[in-house]
């Protein structure tokens, strides 16, 4: 084992009052970093990654495991220390979790998002686990004189075979860190997992029943001031002037000045007051009288937006992605029929029920900020990169987020807290209204997508095409120009990978509309809008094959046996061919995202008095291995709910510039009674992890909409839509 | 700014505040009780809610000024510190919080429900819970929670 190391092992040995700790890591691949769709999450270079340390073990026993997926509800303080515990052999039982600072030794894995967290960590970590119970069996069969190999690790305990002997892992952890880290040591055989694979409990849920979880918003700090901000209406205009004498006289008010929110492609100004309370410099704020210079930025509006995409969708074929196949247009002359649809999906918020907020403070050229982030890499790049200092000076505290869906990976409110913190003087907590963060974004765009199809004399389909277009996440955070240009990360659940429909001539393209309205991944980013559209045409490429829609599927998709696998499962839960009752149906749907396959059938019925309501909805998920199967539930129904929220709700519109929806009554949820009886079935596989918090929710909407269909003969292509009116 | 005398979770505090200031965010920065939470400011997401001599009310459109020290306020910490409440076991039990920050108002719901109804139907909990919103979508398990707690407290 002596020769068993590398350079970017890292392996520390501390005395201290408390006795040893033992921390080992292994290094971050920065490979998997560039597999991010998060450009905000800022890309460490190879050389900087030098330390990951995820174990504490002190002489009287005490674990710890470090967690370095942020929680945002997604059960990452389960499934992280879940992956170490496992190969490390301790009961979850007996550690505690702590949540990592963003600090480069704790490497590459310190974000969230993309359905990643068991995906990516669920090697490095499980290696970590298991480098350290190498090494506390290795330090014990030195202190025994005995062979490793009759030595093996339960329970926090290394046991000799042959004697029974046992010591603790307390006990050797000195000893242990004077040995080096395997490199590659060996993980354990999935059947003999002891912890993964069990609904375990979450450890920080007694915490979120009586109040004392720590949030974003409840961080406190000595000498704390509080700060709201009067953005500028319309999105992206400019301050020209403000009361800032009177403002400045009112009770409890410290300070109002300009402040910019940073976006990554536009800068926003808007108007700070910092007063001793939060309610305070609300009621200083709306005693501000601005004005805006909003100059360009009048017209904006999602109609037009819609109308342009809907143009260009019409009128443009758009660059092909490189997996087309056969020849479409070919096929088209040659087909029988043909069919062709477009649909639209509107402009959504995230809406957490917690709203952006940060703490800061700002001490020369240092920056202390306690943050609720989908990564705190993003939260150093972004505050380093907007106040001119090193990386290391920016020192993030990460806070429980509630609730995120992506909002929390785009750091305009944090950057902003910290400059409101530098020019106040005083630490300062930021906290947006719900106004503030209804209106100003960034949303997930609207999409419309362009569909066509043919078939053959025998009704056989020969020709597919798929024409993605709208606003590009990535074009506007990098401000790229994608005229003529494919967006690499938009044919989620379209490309041949995601969508293996077999149909000899396909070609998946992506038309550019681009648009000032800041735009942002949303749960499940593109495969939330690009499986509603192609879902729902394979339905009505089905039936006006007169095939049912289950049938045309599974031909389709005869050579892609776990995909066929969710099919028949879902079918069998949910009686499928049985005969219906008139007026009641059920609607089936299936999507691959984030490397899952999830199948949605959601069973409807008409209303007396017009309309359908939900009876049902079931979902069959096919993620691979799974950590946690309660946490795959829970994560399932949530998808279903918030694809209802985006299908059934109404999204957020423009008009001249402004944002029409401020507050949960015009942007209203679904609400417990809205929602219908969930179901989810997961596939036992020994398959790598898929992923869990995204993929539930791409494929509800066409299953709910599919039904839809068959209830009432009206096939919807514009969402939201409101099922008391279909 | 007027001197208030509450009395929250069975405990006096006395506050110094405007009179138009929202009880959540006496609650909140003035007594330090965290667990009560900002969601809409305008009554809609029901994140702020606590009860007043044992009646769910909306904190956040609440002034300071209309709360009369002979009320008794009553925070989700004040539900147990120790989670031996029905509800917070059942909660736990059924995992229900996913990032748990819209599950103080829904507690305090629940919790106001089962006093009123000890046996209550699924439409009993849609309606009382009809203006408790959860993004993350724990509606079901919320459901199942306060059916299960509903049955403990019988037994």
């Amino acid at each position: 084992m002596s020769n068993h190391t590398t350079n970017r092992r890292e392996f520390i040995k501390t005395a201290s009052a408390a006795g040893a700790f033992l921390a080992v890591g292994l290094s971050g691949a920065g490979k998997i970093l560039a597999l991010s769709p998060f450009s905000l999450l800022g890309n460490e270079a190879e050389g900087e990654i030098e330390l990951n340390t995820f174990i504490l073990i002190t002489a009287d026993n005490q674990i710890t495991l470090f967690n370095p997926r942020p929680e945002m509800g997604q059960g990452t303080f389960q499934s992280m220390p879940a992956l170490i515990a496992e190969e490390l052999e301790v009961s979850l039982s007996q550690v505690t979790v702590r949540i990592t600072d963003g600090q480069p030794k704790y490497g590459w894995q310190q974000w969230v998002g993309g359905s990643n967290s068991v995906q990516g960590s669920w090697i490095p970590l499980r290696k970590v686990g298991a480098a350290a119970k190498e090494m506390l069996i290795h330090a014990a069969a030195r202190r025994w004189k005995a062979a490793a190999s009759d030595c093996y690790a339960e329970n926090a305990n290394v046991l000799h075979r042959p004697t029974g002997k046992s010591l603790t892992y307390g006990e050797l952890v000195a000893d242990a860190s004077t040995l080096d880290v395997p490199k590659e040591p060996k993980l354990k055989d999935p059947k003999d997992f002891k912890i993964i694979g069990k609904s375990l409990p979450r450890p920080e849920i007694p915490s979120k029943v009586n109040g004392t979880a720590l949030f974003g918003i409840d961080v406190s700090v000595p000498g704390m001031l509080y700060a709201t901000v009067q953005h500028c209406p319309l999105i992206h205009g400019k301050l020209v002037s403000f009361n800032e004498a009177e403002v400045r006289q009112m009770p409890g008010v410290k300070h109002v000045f300009k402040v910019l929110r940073p976006m990554p492609h536009k800068s926003v100004e808007g108007v700070a007051v910092v007063a001793d309370t939060f309610w305070q410099a609300l009621k200083a704020r709306q005693a501000l009288q601005i004005e805006w210079d909003n100059t360009g930025y009048e017209t904006i509006s999602t109609e037009d937006y819609f109308a342009q995409a809907r143009k260009k969708a019409a009128e443009m074929d758009g660059p092909s992605y490189d997996d087309a196949v056969g020849d479409f247009k070919a096929a088209c002359k040659t087909a029988k029929k043909t069919v062709e649809a477009v649909y639209q999906t509107p402009f959504a918020a995230h809406a957490p029920i917690e709203p952006m907020n940060a703490t800061a403070k700002v001490v020369g050229d240092k920056v202390e900020i306690w943050v609720p982030t989908q990564s705190p890499l993003g939260v150093k790049d972004d505050v380093s990169k907007h106040l001119g200092i090193p990386k290391e000076n920016v020192n993030v505290h990460v806070i429980f987020m509630g609730g995120s869906f992506g909002r929390k990976s785009y750091h305009d409110f944090a950057v902003e807290a910290v400059l409101i913190a530098k020019q106040a003087g005083a630490p300062v907590k930021l906290i947006w209204t719900r106004e503030d963060d209804m209106v100003n974004g960034p949303f997930r765009p609207g999409m419309i997508n362009a569909l066509k199809g043919g078939f053959d004399a025998q009704g056989k389909p020969i020709a597919w095409e798929h024409k993605i277009t709208g606003a590009s996440l990535n074009g506007q955070m990098e401000k790229l120009d994608l005229n003529g240009k494919v967006d690499d990360w938009a044919p989620e659940t379209v490309d041949q990978n995601t969508s293996p429909y077999a149909i000899p001539n396909r070609r998946q393209a992506f038309i550019w509309q681009p648009t000032d309205i800041p735009v942002l991944w949303w749960r499940s980013v593109y495969a939330s809008t690009n499986a509603f559209a192609q879902e729902s045409f394979v339905d009505e490429m089905a039936h006006a094959a007169k095939k049912d829609p289950l049938d045309f599927r599974l031909e389709l998709l005869k050579a892609q046996p776990r995909w066929i696998n969710v099919l028949e499962i879902l079918a069998e839960k949910t009686d499928y061919r049985r005969q219906r009752a008139a007026g009641k149906s059920i609607g089936i749907a299936i999507a691959h995202s984030f490397n899952t396959t999830a199948a949605w059938a959601v069973a409807v019925s008409k209303n007396a008095g017009g309309g359908v309501r939900i009876e049902k909805a079931v979902c069959v998920i096919d993620c691979g291995m799974v950590v946690n199967p309660d946490t795959v539930a829970a994560q399932t129904e949530g998808n279903a709910i918030m694809a209802m929220s985006a299908a059934l709700k109404p999204g957020i519109t423009f008009t001249a510039g402004e944002a029409q929806e401020t507050n949960y009554h015009q942007y209203p949820l679904p609400s417990m009674g809205e929602t219908p009886p969930i179901e989810v079935h997961i596939i036992p596989s020994q398959e790598a992890p898929g992923g869990i918090g995204e993929p539930g929710l791409p494929p509800f909407a066409p299953a709910l909409f599919n039904a839809v269909f068959l209830a009432t003969g009206k096939r919807v292509r514009t969402l939201p839509v409101d099922l008391g009116s279909v | 700014m007027a001197k208030y005398t509450l009395t929250i979770n069975e405990k006096p505090y006395t506050v110094e505040a405007a009179p138009d200031t929202p009880l959540l965010w006496v609650i909140r920065d003035l007594a330090g009780l965290t667990g009560t939470k900002y969601g809409c400011g305008i009554a809609l997401c029901g994140a702020c809610t606590v009860h007043l001599n044992g009646q769910p009310v909306r904190s956040c459109m609440m002034p300071v000024s209309s709360v009369r020290a002979s009320q008794k306020i009553t925070t989700v910490e004040g539900l147990s510190e120790d989670n031996s409440h029905a509800l917070q076991q059942a909660w736990i039990e059924e995992q229900v919080p996913q990032c748990g920050y819209c599950q103080s108002g829904m507690l305090m719901s629940a919790a106001a429900l089962l006093r009123a109804k000890p046996s209550p139907t699924d439409e009993d909990i849609d309606s009382a819970l009809a203006a408790n919103l959860c993004r993350c979508g724990t509606y079901p398990r919320v459901k199942r929670a306060i059916h299960r707690a509903a049955g403990k407290m019988k037994e």
